[in-house]
């Protein structure tokens, strides 16, 4: 009894089931290939509606500091130097901060504070960019104008080259200033992946060494590190990634000027930065709208080649 | 005595000397002990900027924390009002961003984790998506610009959304994939066994199992995108009037903090701390209970 009634659905079902199967399918490989295709056009938009800037500047739009609306000239060299200036700088701050923590959260914090202070510095990164911005400029920038810059000149003042480096007025805004944003930004993202890398490290390998008479810190040094070098620097790059685009938290408290600042206390700006900026004042069609939007691809191709490398080294090991 | 000798030149290297074996031991003991200080140190200014931020929003906005800034739209300068409208344009294009944004990142992961084993198409749409993910968000505000913004003719609320929608993708695909990758190979097994064809499997079988990872992607969109600034500086632009019209400029309140907090008028800068205040405790409100979805499951 129960047999015949299973019996006489097969074919009908088998065949309402391929075309299922079929449409399915279709449907997230379509998907599938939209991604791929969103990512395809917003490189090439962003390219089209630079094309005029590097038509009408050339090769030398990447190295010309001018900016003059007034005259229609424009070049990127500021904005990337400040782009690629505030992000090693962050990187130099946060990466140090963002080791410890990640070591404090594998090999010594006790098991039961391990769960909630990480979790705290994830929420870090959660929160939003313009709130840096905001803190950055009504806290930081305060602080950095009263306390910190002034008796930082004064330490260096007098000695050759170091004076240059730490010169200027104190402001408080600057490229200094954004970096260490910039560092509070990107510290959550670099502790988690290095943490999360670090757990990867088969316990046998650390017992082994703990087994010799290792300290935690040899053990570290001699085995987790040189297990997990290759994934360690793909999180520092994405960091690195994170802090290049950086747009709010950066215009906040850069300074907004177009000049090569020699002291990391002088002002600067981003390519983010001035696109967030100059973008309301730019009419459609006009060489400056394309200018930014070549400044934009610019900053994507950079972007792009940090995050690709990466992922080339956060891969996960095969074997 | 001379047993003791024996075993003193049994030990290799420094060991031999005793005073050189305490040093040594002492060094590296004294090296452990200052790395773990440091790195405790680390922690503690990691967790200190956390609470920085936090004091800060709150010291600065619970005072204007008035029932009219939900009720009063945005009024000039020196005439009070509240945020209304911002609030209710960030809910608007938030939801429609993540409407749009979580069925293609859904139908994407579904491809990766079940369909894209190995082949070259797959590890390209993981890498597109990697990229995406943590690609700088103005950029995909001006790619909405020139998509959905100039050849329009202005901005408007629902170019917002998409740019928006952008963002919300890459992230629900992450969380899909991994979470459909964690289902047991028994569990689509016994489906298969059972005649379902593949689809159903999936959308009967694996969808279920992973809803909580699901939702938590979904979730952690919604936070990620509810505080975006920079992509809609060039979409939706922002709105001092009221208005929900999805083909006009729509406020916004990330766009609306960063217009009041640069200006010059105190009661804007005061409204400024109260919105950082709510969208960031919104967000990291958003943040814990995404987590929580996760850890019940386990």
């Amino acid at each position: 009894m129960s047999q015949s009634i299973a019996a006489p659905s097969t074919t009908a079902h088998r065949a309402g089931s391929n075309i299922g199967d079929a449409i399915f399918g279709f449907a997230v490989r379509a998907a599938g290939v939209f991604v791929l295709l969103l990512l395809g056009s917003l490189i090439v938009t962003l390219f089209i509606g630079g094309l005029p800037a590097f038509k009408a500047f050339g090769l030398g739009f990447v190295f010309s500091t001018d900016w003059d609306p007034v005259q229609d000239v424009f070049g990127a060299a500021v904005p990337i130097y400040g782009t690629l200036v505030t992000s090693v700088l962050a990187l130099i701050m946060a990466v140090p901060l963002a080791f410890g923590i990640a070591f404090y959260l594998t090999e010594l914090a006790p098991m039961w504070i391990r769960r909630p202070v990480g979790t705290a510095i994830e929420l870090l990164a959660a929160v939003p960019s313009i709130i840096y911005g905001m803190w950055g400029f009504f806290v930081i920038v305060p602080l950095m104008s009263q306390y910190i810059q002034p008796s930082v000149i004064d330490t260096f003042d007098g000695i050759p080259v170091l004076q240059d480096f730490f010169a200027g007025p104190p402001f408080g805004t600057g490229i200094f200033t954004a970096a260490l944003i910039l560092a509070v930004m990107i510290i959550p993202f670099i502790a988690a992946t290095m943490r999360d890398v670090f757990l990867t490290v088969p316990a046998v390998f650390k017992e082994s060494a703990y087994g010799v008479g290792c300290t935690t810190w040899e053990v570290m040094r001699a085995i987790v590190l040189p297990y997990t070098r290759a994934s360690v620097v793909g999180g520092i790059m994405l960091g690195l990634g994170r802090a290049l685009g950086e747009t709010m938290a950066v215009t906040f408290v850069i300074g907004n000027t177009n000049r090569i600042a020699t002291s990391i206390f002088g002002p600067g700006n981003t390519i983010a930065s001035i696109v967030a900026l100059e973008f309301p004042e730019s009419q459609a069609g006009s060489l400056k709208l394309s200018s930014l939007l070549a400044l934009g691809f610019i900053l994507f191709v950079i972007s792009f080649i940090v995050l690709a490398i990466s992922r080339l080294l956060l891969r996960p090991r095969s074997k | 005595m001379s047993g003791a000798a024996a075993t003193a030149d049994l030990r290799p290297g420094p060991a031999k000397d005793e005073r050189v074996a305490k040093a040594l031991g002492s060094r590296r003991k004294r090296a452990n002990m200052i790395v773990q200080v440091l790195c405790i140190l680390a922690t503690v200014i990691g967790l200190l900027f956390l609470a920085a931020i936090l004091f800060t929003l709150i010291y600065r906005g619970f005072a204007g924390l008035h029932l009219s800034v939900f009720t009063e739209v945005t009024k000039p300068p020196g005439s009070g009002g509240g945020l209304l409208n911002p609030i209710v344009g960030s809910l608007i294009q938030t939801a429609i961003g993540t409407a749009i944004g979580t069925p293609i990142g859904l139908m994407v992961g579904t491809y990766l984790a079940e369909y894209a084993a190995g082949s070259a198409l797959g590890n390209a749409v993981r890498f597109v998506s990697d990229v995406l993910l943590s690609a700088p968000s103005i950029l995909i505000g001006l790619f909405i610009y020139e998509l959905a913004v100039a050849p329009f003719g202005g901005f408007s609320g629902i170019a917002g959304a998409i740019a928006l929608a952008v963002i919300v993708i890459p992230i629900v695909v992450r969380t899909t994939e991994d979470m459909l990758n964690l289902i047991p190979t028994a569990l689509r097994e016994a489906a298969v066994a059972l005649g379902a064809p593949k689809w159903k499997m999936i959308v009967l079988i694996c969808y279920r199992a992973a809803k909580d990872g699901i939702l938590t992607g979904v979730l952690l969109a919604v936070a990620r995108v509810a505080g975006e600034t920079a992509p809609l500086l060039f979409t939706s632009l922002g709105n001092l009037n009221w208005s929900v019209a999805l083909n006009r400029p729509m406020a916004s309140l990330p766009v609306t903090i960063y217009q009041y907090a640069g200006a010059a008028y105190e009661d804007w800068v005061e409204l400024a701390w109260v919105g950082a205040l709510l969208i960031t405790f919104g967000v990291l409100a958003l943040n814990i209970v995404a987590r929580l979805v996760l850890r019940n499951r386990n």
